[in-house]
This record gives structure tokens, C-alpha cells and sequence, in this order.
């Protein structure tokens, strides 16, 4: 289940990232790349756990599902924390300045 | 187990060859000519997937204990008997993990070069992607 919402955040994020492009001012790009590097090792993982094991190819119980959701928060929270450092608005400067 | 850490290496040697490019570039002031994206530019998206892929797979492994906030860190190192099936899932599905990232990545530069080659002239500041 986790790859598959992974793989659906992925999808998302890259047609945010090409409707702002070629301006990537909130690093899209990298949350982007973020979800599309998990997919496809969790692809793999998937395929070689189905051709050597066999069993189902998703698991979709709550646990997955859960997973699932966490994986994204957790991503979105680094390309936060780089956005956040990076402070492409300058507004934690403006905001320590005060 | 711990196949995370076969692109999790790859992505430590790739880190430092970007770095190394990055630092070259800056010095000859190089950029290529054909496309408007240089190497370190190229590399910071094979970094980028390679870091992401492990970070979230290192959240996955936790979630099902097989990584652990203490030494030895990976539960497989506990018992004697699971480190060689540790050890052959690295080299099995981490290394078909690492292999994957770094095919597509090179379909992704593959791409990229005959967008720029089919452009009659690439502007000096280059479109954004990635970062």
C-alpha cells in the first residue's frame, strides 16, 4: 500500500513541479525526486519479494496504509525542514531581523 | 533487512563525486556547452533519489523494527544466524535497488541531452528542474 501512495505523491508532486516550471523557487523538484527515488526502490523491493516468495504484490491492511501516510508526512516534513534553511522567501530573515 | 544501505552507500560516493565535480566546474568556470546543464547539476539528481529512496526506506524499516535507535542499530546483527540473509539482501535486492535508480537517472540525463541537442540554442540561464 505504502508504494502506491508513494508512487501517487509522486506522480502529484511532479505535475505541480512541470505546472510551475521552469521556476522551482519551492524545490518541487526535490520533493519530487524525494517520492520518485522511494518508488522505484520499493518497486524493486516488491518484484523480487513476489518472483522469489509469491503472496500478494500490495498489502492492504491499515498497517500498510498507515505506512503509508507516515512515509509522506515524513517526507514532506524534509523538504520542509531544506525549504525552511534554504528560506527561498526570505521571511525567517525578515522574521529574525524584527 | 537493511537493503536500504546499498543506495545509501552509493549515495555517500555520489554526494562527495558532486561535490568534487561542483568544485572543478567553479574553478574552470566550465559549463556544457550543448545542453546548459552541467554535471554537478546531472549528479544532484541521481543524489537527490538516492537520498530520498533511503530516507524513506530507512522510516519503512523502522516502522517494522528492523532498524533500531540502539547498537548494533539493525536487528538482523542481533542473532548471528539472520547476518548472512541480511548480507545476501543487501547484495540481491540493495543492489538491484542502486542499479534501478542509477538506470533511470541515466535515462533522465539521456533525455534531458536530446531535449537540449533538438533546441536550436540553449539561453544562459538554464531551466529549472530538480532543484
Amino acid at each position: 500500500m505504502w508504494l502506491i501512495m508513494t508512487a501517487l505523491a509522486a506522480v502529484i508532486t511532479t505535475a505541480i513541479w512541470y505546472v510551475k516550471a521552469p521556476e522551482d523557487k519551492y524545490k518541487l523538484g526535490l520533493l519530487s525526486l524525494i517520492f520518485w527515488g522511494a518508488t522505484l526502490m520499493w518497486f524493486v523491493d516488491h518484484v523480487m519479494a513476489y518472483l522469489t516468495e509469491g503472496g500478494e504484490f500490495f498489502e492492504t491492511n491499515l498497517d500498510a496504509t498507515l505506512l503509508g501516510l507516515s512515509v509522506i508526512v515524513f517526507a514532506l516534513l524534509v523538504w520542509e525542514i531544506v525549504l525552511l534553511v534554504s528560506d527561498p522567501k526570505g521571511v525567517l530573515k525578515r522574521v529574525l531581523k524584527r | 533487512m537493511a537493503c536500504f544501505l546499498v543506495p545509501a552507500g552509493e549515495a555517500i560516493v555520489t554526494t562527495v563525486v558532486q561535490k568534487v565535480v561542483e568544485n572543478r566546474e567553479k574553478k574552470a568556470g566550465e559549463r556544457t556547452k550543448n545542453t546548459g546543464v552541467n554535471w554537478s547539476r546531472r549528479l544532484s539528481w541521481l543524489n537527490k533519489l538516492l537520498w530520498g529512496g533511503t530516507i524513506l526506506l530507512a522510516l519503512e524499516h523502522v516502522w517494522h523494527g528492523e532498524v533500531v535507535p540502539w547498537p548494533p542499530f539493525l536487528t538482523a546483527m542481533e542473532n548471528p544466524a539472520d547476518v548472512a540473509p541480511m548480507l545476501h539482501e543487501m547484495a540481491t535486492i540493495g543492489g538491484a535497488m542502486a542499479i534501478t535508480v542509477t538506470i533511470v537517472w541515466l535515462i533522465i540525463v539521456l533525455i534531458a541531452e536530446l531535449k537540449a541537442k533538438a533546441m536550436p540554442e540553449v539561453k544562459a540561464k538554464p531551466a529549472s528542474g530538480g532543484g
